[in-house]
């Protein structure tokens, strides 16, 4: 924190040497509102001279009409940076702040305290090593310390300082300390912390911040900045197995052929043999390419570019790994998922899932349990709404490479993308592969789909009919299994209401009973085509990503969707089994177009305009369009 | 041999290849800004050595308000020579044909026009979906907040209360059509670690950054240099020379100098220490209003 005094270039050398050999500690602030975050953050800053004096002078003048210490200056004003959160007064992003020290460079997420951005706190949790629990001393333990507590070992942070602020508030007191840390640490226990300290301090006052303060002559402990500057938390990912996941193809002309990417953990040689993940080929290391010229070792953490001796298939998204030490690659795992969407998940939905430079479509094929982040108590569930956590199984599509987080967590935690909307829906971390993937393998038999179709004389399709209730869907599938029967073709109809009364009687109404509802039937339909049929399915299948999910099962198989295209009031005035006049009195619940939205599609193949025609003209048309 | 551990400025590096590799992977048409400051110019390193041997798989992006320091224009051209890069120059062209210039119209309207409008202008143009910006996080509190790779909709307008989470180095980089992304590679880098970036590892820079003789004029209270005859002089005003040079580098008119005697890089990265005032306050378009550069944001500005 001292300016260095050299003026001479060699001392000024010697003192830039010592700036690029510091180590870097990152490290998180979390717990619950108004415990005061920003204002320690902002401190730290302060104390370590890191406010300069045109800063100094603005923040001045937005300190007025605030809480301020006795420096005349509210600190969290240093740290909470958007608009909207100066004016409502919390923090609702992470935000990062550095500062250093004479030991070592900080690099600090600043994470909000309110419950609908726990997943943002998530997010600061993942990249670091330490974090900062906030606790107000006139409050005690919160929900939101336990909440954040827990997804900090979900996310795997493995050191906590727990940090008792406003301690000037219950006038120095040691048993309002000692209590509060008590308390903590029962919570705590089974988190599996690996170092867990206390400080009682004032962020406003500064108290135990660089230095023991004599108004706590009674905490022996050491005071934050100096635990901070000494603790030692970085695991050494140099001494883990070998994990290289190629990330971009180096080729500047035919004669290089190179593979870039950063070492994720391990140590890797020139002249070392290593496997490449999804061909399980041995390769060799020929040359570890820098443009500050070749390396003899790549170590974790380096960006370097692989040549291999021989022509080997790797592209983007592999993972190369010494014999014997390889990673897991396999198509199901089991992990757990923080959910940070407003739309919850469901089994059977398709997500895209990034894990390292690997992204592959997934789904979620058993939801385990939910764990009450309060409680910790692990609870049946049929969907993960926003901010939760649970267990689950997931497949991908294809195999990935991974490691179990807790022994790699940059090969080892993932995030789930929306299909449509491409955001960011949720965060993983995988705790075990499932074997059972490798081991079920789809059985080839020699009659296959070729065969049975040419027995039929006809090219198996699915034929998908989404509309409201009373568009004529049925009908409209009635009338072309009838003409195609009479050509002597082989077709079948799996119709909704049909469906519900056998195969899926079990469900109900729910959004993820839905979901589960189009996933059976979209299964059954592949089957059948699978046995030579041309399926009709006839499904008001209102939601464009069920309709995704029925054409993804689908597979290789031909997929028509058929958009009966026929107004509410139609409908409606049609009500063919009274239907509309029963939702209308309130007698069924998330009734298509009443209380529950229909998504016109943006993707069908056909759309049929069941106002303007009759069935039979529809179902003509339709013919025409086939081409059988 | 025992491999050692990686220092600061090492990881940092590190980091900043992988994102840079990243963009190169994912994106279709990327582009990366180059201001030629000394951001710019680590930025520039960065990406020869991510890409090493290849050369960088895609163009420089140069917003050229025609008030640059002309020197600028000069180093820039040079490095697109030495290092043969496929540098990409866009200027406003319905702002140049109106004129439009830092007197007569005021920084903001300037800045708007000349650069924001330009700048969406020419990613319009040359449908870039992603776009590398040497923006650290340490520069501004707005930009404390932003992520990594910051998504932008199809005006390229930043919602800050709806940023995509970013978990470990895991970055979704998916897009819908017409959206873009801005990525930057040394968010996590601090003003300090680019100078100590830039000694390390030789870094050529503008001379504007060193200290040295230069004509300038006072305007309430900012230094600023008469670099060519379109300058406006108040009347009675005449430009002095003084021992002076830049933090930042712009639109001539609007970046103040500082006196200083630092003509070497370990003396620029003394007197930066030992300096109470934050790099961006020598640029004159920040200083408007508390929050003004979160606002540019959302409108467009880089």
């Amino acid at each position: 924190m001292s300016l260095p005094l050299a003026t001479a270039d060699n001392d000024i050398a010697l003192w830039l040497g010592q700036q690029t050999e510091k180590s870097l500690l990152r490290f998180l602030t979390c717990g619950s509102v108004d415990d005061g975050k920003s204002t320690l953050i902002g401190r730290l800053l302060y104390d370590s001279q890191l406010v300069l004096d045109d800063q100094l002078a603005s923040l001045k003048k937005e300190s007025l009409n605030r809480i301020v210490g006795d420096e005349g200056i509210d600190f969290s004003l240093l740290v909470d940076g958007l608009a909207a959160e100066r004016e409502q007064g919390i923090t609702i992003d992470v935000a990062y702040r550095f500062f250093s020290t004479d030991k070592r460079k900080f690099i600090v997420a600043d994470t909000p305290g309110h419950e609908q951005y726990t997943r943002n706190m998530a997010t600061g949790a993942s990249n670091a090593d330490l974090a900062l629990v906030l606790i107000d001393a006139r409050k005690g333990v919160l929900t939101q310390t336990r909440r954040h507590s827990f997804i900090l070992s979900l996310i795997g942070v493995k050191h906590v300082v727990l940090v008792v602020n406003k301690i000037d508030l219950v006038d120095y007191d040691q048993a309002v300390f000692d209590q509060i840390v008590a308390d903590y640490r029962a919570f705590a226990e089974p988190l599996g912390f690996a170092t867990l300290a206390a400080v009682p301090v004032s962020a406003l006052r500064g108290d135990n911040i660089l230095k023991a303060s004599e108004r706590t002559p009674w905490f022996t402990g050491s005071p934050l900045v100096p635990y901070l500057e000494t603790i030692q938390v970085a695991e050494d990912r140099t001494a883990g197995r070998f994990r290289f996941p190629v990330q971009w193809v180096n080729r500047p002309n035919l004669d290089f052929r190179g593979f870039s990417g950063t070492v994720a953990s391990g140590v890797v040689a020139v002249g070392d043999e290593v496997l490449i993940a999804s061909s399980r080929k041995p390769a060799v290391v020929k040359n570890i390419v820098t443009m500050d010229g070749e390396l003899q070792h790549a170590v974790a953490g380096q960006a370097v570019t692989l040549v291999l001796d021989r022509e080997v298939d790797v592209s983007r998204g592999d993972m190369l790994s010494h014999a014997g030490e390889t990673p897991e690659y396999s198509n199901q795992f089991q992990a757990r998922i923080v959910w940070m969407s407003e739309e919850p998940a469901f089994p059977g939905r398709s997500y895209l899932l990034k894990l390292g430079s690997q992204m592959v479509p997934a789904t979620i094929t058993d939801l385990k349990f939910r764990t009450n982040v309060n409680t910790l108590e692990q609870t049946a569930a049929t969907k993960v709404d926003l901010n939760e956590v649970a267990t689950v199984t997931i497949a991908t599509d294809k195999p990935i490479a991974f490691d179990p987080y807790t022994v790699n967590a940059l090969t080892g935690g993932f995030i789930l993308v929306d299909r449509i909307s491409n955001g960011t829906l949720g965060a993983g971390t995988i705790e075990f592969g499932l074997r059972r993937a490798q081991n079920l393998t789809y059985q080839s038999f020699d009659v296959n789909r070729d065969v049975r179709a040419q027995m039929k004389g006809q090219t198996p399709r699915i034929i998908w009919f989404t509309g409201l209730s009373g568009s004529g869907k049925s009908s409209i599938a009635n009338l072309l299994e009838k003409r195609l029967t009479a050509e002597g073709r082989h077709a079948y109809i799996l119709d909704g209401d049909n469906v519900r009364h056998g195969l899926n009687k079990d469900l109900g109404f729910t959004e993820a009973a839905r979901v589960e509802n189009i996933r059976r039937v979209a299964e059954v339909a592949r089957l059948m085509a699978d046995a030579g049929l041309i399926v009709l399915v006839s499904f008001i299948s209102p939601f464009e990503k069920e309709r995704r999910l029925a054409r993804e099962i689908a597979g290789d198989i031909d997929f028509s969707e058929v958009y009966v295209d026929t107004p509410l009031e139609v409908c409606e005035a049609r009500d063919p089994k009274g239907l509309y006049k029963r939702a209308r009195a309130g007698e069924i619940k998330n009734f298509t177009g009443i209380d529950s939205p229909f998504e016109p599609p943006s993707r069908s193949e056909l759309t049929l305009h069941g106002a303007e025609e009759e069935p039979e003209v529809l179902a003509g048309q339709l013919y025409d369009w086939l081409k059988l | 041999m025992t491999p050692a551990s990686l220092t600061h400025l090492q990881t940092l590096e590190a980091e900043s290849i992988e994102i840079l590799r990243e963009v190169a992977a994912s994106f279709e048409r990327p582009v990366m800004m180059y201001s030629v400051g000394k951001d710019s110019s680590v930025l520039l390193h960065l990406a020869r050595k991510a890409f090493f041997p290849s050369k960088i798989p895609f163009p420089l992006l140069h917003v050229n308000t025609t008030w640059k320091f002309r020197e600028m224009i000069s180093f820039r051209d040079a490095m697109a020579e030495k290092f043969g890069f496929d540098l990409i120059s866009h200027t406003n062209p319905e702002g140049l044909a109106n004129g439009i210039n830092p007197f007569d119209h005021g920084s903001s309207r300037f800045t708007d026009i000349m650069k924001t409008q330009a700048l969406r202008q020419a990613l319009n143009a040359g449908q870039y979906d992603a776009a590398i910006g040497g923006a650290r996080r340490d520069e501004e509190k707005s930009r404390a907040k932003e992520r990594i790779f910051s998504h932008r909709n199809a005006s390229h307008s930043w919602d800050p209360k709806n940023q995509r989470p970013e978990l470990w180095r895991v970055f979704n980089t998916r897009l819908n059509p017409g959206e873009s992304m801005r990525v930057f590679p040394i968010s996590n880098w601090t003003e300090l670690d680019v100078w100590t970036y830039i000694y390390s590892e030789d870094i050529e820079l503008p001379t504007l950054y060193y200290a040295k003789p230069r004509p300038v004029v006072e305007r309430s209270g900012t230094l600023i240099m008469v670099d060519d005859d379109r300058f406006r002089l108040e009347p009675g005003e005449t430009p002095r020379h003084e021992m002076v040079r830049f933090r930042t580098l712009g639109d001539y008119p609007l970046t103040g100098a500082i006196r200083s005697d630092a003509t070497t890089l370990p003396e620029i990265i003394m007197e930066m220490q030992a300096s109470r005032t934050s790099e961006r306050e020598g640029r004159l378009i920040d200083s408007d209003s508390v929050g003004s550069m979160e606002k540019k944001k959302q409108e467009g500005y880089f």
